[in-house]
């Protein structure tokens, strides 16, 4: 016990920083999902939930580089246009806990690529896919549900709300009806 | 000792050697006034602080030539040396006092020299540095006058030009060492640089401050042209895109439009109109790709766009998964965007 | 001290002199050395003095030899790591185009270069030196505040830990050992790797405050009698204002590095343009720390340059008050000059000049140090032994740095040379020639009085040839490849540019610099073990390190000596005259006036204690944890009060009753 503790210690730092740390440029090796199906979807509210992926999917909600690239793709492509910093305009909020299609980082994706009813259009061709799921994550970071010492910090610009690693747990939000 | 003054000798020679060469980015070959200035600068500094380096190594071999003196008490000195000693060290201080006032009253009437360069520039061109390329835009009155590209800067030769400097992001520092020394392009801040080229030529220039992954990737070119070609360039550069002119580009056009190129690029006269990556629409006019890293060519373009994280990783362009006939498309397109 | 002794040395003024030929005081509370034969004395002087043995003992050690020799081979270990990354650095730019190393690595390496280098190897091994040096050249039984001491070390321990153990876990700091913002901060530096240059140079600088402190209290307040501030050697001098430099300039860059963590982990917006803040004011801060810097790790290097030539000239060294003079206003002008790192902000064109100016005028202190040296060389009969030829490396290359140093100096040359090798080539010229060769040069001057035995002559001029020939092939070239325009900081160049040839070259000369500190590494490892003996002085050396045995005794010396003469054990030839008084039961000290080093009183030396280790581990964690939560500034306070409670908890002396 002595020496396991420092060990396991370490051991566990070691692969949080990794998995926090890394920068790969091409993920979607990792991922296997390179090729997108057909672009037909059956979407509807409290439809179907897309299959969780072979949990890869989580590597890029821990990964300080993904979440922070989903940072700037979400300003780069414009997506305050509706969700304005995530507070919510035209389209909803993405600081609450409140999920119209699920709160995973599949369903997060599904609603990036395929779009959904009252709005929200499909990106599915016009954003690669790991870049897709880059955005997922960093979505999900706004909520609070990244882990604090991965999740982005402040821009260099106007604040408009805390940063997401200042951001109050996700518990904290309440939650989804 | 003798091995000592060998390698003096030897540096000495291997400088003046090596100095002679030139290149197209380099600060011993200068191509306009400013870097004339400043090369006359490097090389004078250099031959007298030569021969200062000279005269220090001198005196501290040229002791040990001598036969030594016969140990004796270390604390019996000789107190008429020592007063002779003193002189000469007061003597050498003043000396030292007198160069580098020298120096600094050089270097203060150079620093006023490149300052007039650009009191009469008529053309002001707006470089904003991007994690990893430049935007060039040509400022004019007329809105429609105003042309925007990137990494390469088209400027008349013989003509002072006007180089407005900022960033968006991070620190960067445009430097074209030909043609005049860096100056910092810093998120919040205007920097000013004026430049001339005396003759028509391709001036290289690079980053100099270094700017994340891609620091080494980030070059620029200026190029430097008659008055007449350089206004045939803009007349050019400010008309929309060229329409496809074969079926394939007419494919790669469309192609274009509808995969992610068309979210970060813009290609005038067409509905890409992004702005955070460089303009497109005349790229088939610009010498190289990837602000610099690769020659423009087909093959090339090809290859930046199929696996552009292989060739500059950390590069914002993303690998976008096309197939081969979606590639060929594009490219074919982009070829035609002369 | 007990009052009744106090104000026995307040009022000894008649008495000085008979103070001065023996007793300090007549013997009172317990057994002094004043009656005591050699052999006794000794024996007592051991017991009291002593490291326990043990694990805990060693661990508890706050002798200033034994914290100076784990901060030297701490320092050495960080050095070959820098030097490591160093020559996977110059493989990587061996050819052009190569793809040995990706960007992101090739960025963590030229960072933990630069970061080791400075922080981890260059100010530690000075102030290491100094540790081990000072109180012996001062004569004194140990370094001010031991206990302080013993802690910076732990403290520095850790943070070169943390840097290299992040830099294993890719964690690393990818920003430059400078770190700009924006670059390094909270939008464009993602995960921990920024947080850990910050914090990093949290450890580093708490450690190097705490023994600036105790070298300036101890050559202040601890010198032997009689050495008056006229009679302090050079290198002690050195110390002294290396000392005051780092008390002024470190926290400068404490600064700098809480701001930008308080930027990437609180929201802060001191460095965002958006928001009112601004980038350049992160440069300013650096710089006027990272200036002085250069002089912190230089300064010691010319007190060690200054002994070496007294040693070997066989005569003090010419313009004593000269030196000392120019160490001052070194140390003054170091501090006005931190603007010439930032020519190519487009600064107002008359502000620049000014510092042209201010750093041109920082060349006549140092130009006068060395016209000094020459001076003293100049009577012909220096006797040429390796530490000597490290010298004359040093003069080689320092002078053609400082004199590129002065084209830097320049605005507008600067604007054509600042960020390409042609600095790199500058100031690894000031840095190396400047620094690391006098360390060389101390390495054997002073390797006998640390182990007793002498390091080999033999390979030590192989060891000089390879690395002065390896130095000089490996920066000289960088000078030129700089004015053809290569910048500094990139992981790779273009073919086209014809730079690849004078890159390899420059590669070899890596390689064969990197060899030389192999065969030094070996030297030090036969000559520990296998060197000749030494004896008290191998060099016949005239400053008080010197009259004590090699390696010396935990006490340093069995008496303390009084001082006649800068050099003094040249102008007492026999025996040195000593004071007597100290109590030989306890850890006992003379504390001297600041001037004139008349014993005042005699004050007690902390004795060795585990609480520093534990402070530094209370300390270490809190900054660990602070990179990832500004709550751990709240939660570490309590360790560390109870750490520090500890530390001071009352012995029951006499003295901690009043």
């Amino acid at each position: 016990m002595n020496r396991g503790l420092p060990c396991v210690l370490s051991a566990m730092l070691v692969l949080a920083a990794c998995q926090r740390e890394e920068r790969d440029t091409r993920p979607q090796s990792a991922l296997g999902s390179g090729d997108q199906p057909a672009a037909v979807t059956a979407l509807e509210p409290g439809g179907q939930r897309p299959a969780s992926s072979n949990n890869k999917a989580g590597v890029f909600e821990a990964n300080a580089f993904h979440l922070s690239e989903g940072k700037r793709l979400f300003n780069w492509f414009n997506c305050s246009g509706c969700h304005a910093n995530g507070g919510g305009g035209m389209g909803p909020a993405l600081m609450d806990q409140k999920w119209l299609y699920g709160s995973s980082i599949e369903s997060i994706h599904a609603t990036i690529r395929d779009g959904r009813p009252n709005g929200m259009p499909s990106f599915r061709d016009k954003i690669p896919d790991d870049q897709i799921w880059e955005l997922a994550a960093f979505v999900r970071a706004l909520s609070g549900n990244a882990p604090k010492s991965a999740a982005p910090s402040r821009d260099d610009d106007m604040m408009p709300h805390p940063s997401e690693n200042r951001l109050p747990d996700a518990a904290t939000l309440g939650k989804s009806p | 000792m003798n091995r000592l003054v060998c390698s003096v000798c030897c540096g000495a020679a291997c400088m003046l050697l090596l100095a002679g060469c030139s290149g197209w980015q380099s600060a011993l070959d200068p191509k306009g006034p400013a870097a004339g200035e400043l090369a006359w600068l490097i090389w004078f500094f250099t031959a007298l602080c030569t021969v200062v380096w000279l005269l220090v190594m001198a005196v501290l071999i040229l002791p040990l030539a001598r036969r030594p003196a016969p140990v004796g008490d270390p604390l019996v000195l000789d107190a008429a040396a020592e007063r002779g000693k003193m002189r000469i060290v007061v003597a050498a201080l003043a000396a030292t006092a007198l160069i580098l006032v020298g120096l600094t009253l050089l270097s203060y009437f150079a620093n006023r020299t490149l300052a007039a360069i650009g009191s009469d520039a008529a053309l002001t061109i707006r470089v904003t540095g991007h994690q990893w390329w430049w935007e060039v835009r040509y400022e004019n009155d007329q809105p429609n006058r105003i042309l925007t590209t990137a990494n390469e800067i088209h400027i008349p030769a013989g003509e002072p030009v006007r180089l407005v400097v900022t960033s968006t992001d991070v620190i960067h520092s445009f430097w074209v060492p030909n043609l005049s020394g860096k100056l910092d392009l810093i998120p919040g801040h205007e920097n000013v640089l004026d430049l001339k080229a005396d003759k028509p030529g391709v001036y290289r220039g690079q980053c100099a401050e270094f700017c994340g992954a891609q620091h080494a990737n980030m070059s620029t070119f200026i190029i430097a042209e008659p008055r007449p070609v350089f206004d045939a360039w803009l007349k050019d550069q400010l008309r929309p895109a060229a329409a496809p002119v074969s079926t394939e580009a007419q494919t790669g056009h469309d192609l274009f439009l509808k995969r992610p190129c068309v979210m970060c690029h813009k290609i005038g006269g067409t509905i890409a109109g992004g702005t955070v990556a460089p303009d497109l629409t005349h790229i088939a006019s610009r010498r190289t790709l990837a602000a610099g890293t690769l020659a423009m060519s087909r093959g090339n373009l090809a290859a930046w766009i199929a696996d552009p994280q292989g060739i500059k990783p950390g590069a914002h362009m993303p690998v976008v998964g096309l197939n081969g006939d979606e590639l060929n498309a594009i490219v074919a397109y982009l070829e035609g965007l002369k | 001290m007990s009052s009744a002794d106090l104000a026995h040395g307040r009022d000894l003024a008649p008495q000085r002199a008979a103070a001065q030929k023996g007793d300090l005081a007549p013997e009172r509370d317990g057994p002094r050395d004043t009656g005591l034969d050699d052999a006794s004395l000794e024996r007592w002087l051991a017991r009291t003095w002593q490291t326990v043995p043990g694990i805990i003992g060693a661990l508890s050690s706050v002798d200033h030899k034994i914290v100076a020799r784990r901060y030297l081979i701490t320092a050495f270990v960080f050095l070959c790591l820098g030097g490591l990354s160093a020559v996977a650095m110059r493989i990587q730019l061996s050819g052009p185009e190569r793809g040995l190393i990706g960007p992101d690595r090739y960025n963590q390496l030229f960072t933990m270069h630069g970061v080791t280098m400075m922080f981890l190897f260059a100010v530690p091994i000075v102030q290491a030196t100094g540790i081990y040096l000072v109180p012996l050249m001062v004569g004194t039984r140990n370094i001010a505040f031991p206990r302080l001491n013993a802690f910076s070390f732990w403290i520095y321990l850790s943070g070169g830990l943390f840097a290299w153990v992040s830099f294993a876990l890719d964690m690393a700091p990818d920003v430059g050992w400078f770190s700009y913002v924006p670059l390094s901060g909270p939008e464009f530096g993602p995960g921990k790797r920024s947080d850990v240059w910050a914090q990093m140079i949290t450890y580093t600088e708490v450690s190097s405050l705490a023994v600036a402190v105790a070298t300036i209290v101890t050559v202040l307040k601890q010198r032997a009698p009689g050495m008056s501030l006229d009679k302090i050697p050079l290198y002690v001098w050195a110390m002294l204002v290396t000392s005051f430099v780092i008390v002024f300039a470190m926290p400068a860059v404490m600064i700098t590095s809480t701001f930008l963590i308080l930027d990437r982990l609180v929201g802060t917006h001191i460095f965002n343009p958006a928001e009112g803040g601004d980038v350049l004011l992160f440069q300013h801060l650096f710089w006027f720390f990272g200036h002085p810097e250069v002089y912190i790790i230089f300064l010691p290097a010319t007190g060690m340059v200054s002994s070496i030539i007294a040693a070997f000239a066989r005569r003090p060294v010419f313009g004593y008050l000269g030196m000392v003079l120019s160490l001052i206003s070194v140390g003054f002008l170091s501090f006005g000059l931190w603007v010439h790192h930032m020519f190519a902000t487009g600064l107002p064109k008359l502000g620049a000049s000014f510092f042209t100016a201010s750093s041109m005028l920082i060349a006549i202190p140092n130009g006068l140090q060395i016209f000094c040296w020459l001076a003293t060389l100049w009577d012909g009969r220096p006797i040429i032994r390796t530490p000597l030829l490290f010298v004359f490396g040093f003069f080689f290359t320092f002078v053609a740095g400082g004199l590129t140093g002065v084209m830097l100096a320049s605005v507008p040359l600067d604007l054509q040379v600042h960020d390409t090798y042609f600095v790199t080539a500058h100031f690894h010229y000031v840095l190396i020639g400047g620094s690391v060769f006098p360390l060389l040069g101390a390495t054997y001057f002073w390797f006998p009085k640390i182990t007793g035995r002498m390091m080999s002559e033999r390979l030590g001029r192989w060891h000089f040839w390879l690395a002065f020939i390896g130095f000089n092939a490996a920066f000289f070239p960088m000078h030129i490849v700089g004015l053809w325009g290569m910048p500094r900081r990139v992981y790779t160049y273009p073919v086209e540019l014809g730079w690849g040839n004078i890159n390899l070259f420059i590669t070899a000369g890596a390689v064969v610099l990197f060899l030389s500190f192999v065969l030094f590494t070996i030297n030090l490892v036969y000559s520990a073990s296998r060197g000749a003996p030494a004896g008290d002085n191998p060099w016949n050396a005239g400053t008080l390190e010197w009259a004590t045995s090699s390696p010396p005794p935990s006490y340093n010396f069995a008496r303390i000596p009084v001082v006649t003469h800068s050099e003094p054990l040249w102008a007492e030839r026999d025996t040195l005259p000593v004071a007597t008084g100290l109590r030989v039961d306890v850890r006992e000290l003379v504390i001297s006036t600041v001037a004139e080093a008349y014993p005042d009183v005699r004050e007690k030396s902390a004795t060795p204690s585990i609480w520093p280790l534990f402070a530094a581990l209370a300390v270490g964690a809190t900054f660990l944890y602070s990179i990832f939560s500004p709550w751990a500034v709240v939660w570490g306070a309590g360790p560390i009060a109870i750490t520090l409670i500890g530390w001071f908890w009352p012995k029951g002396d006499p003295e901690d009753e009043e």
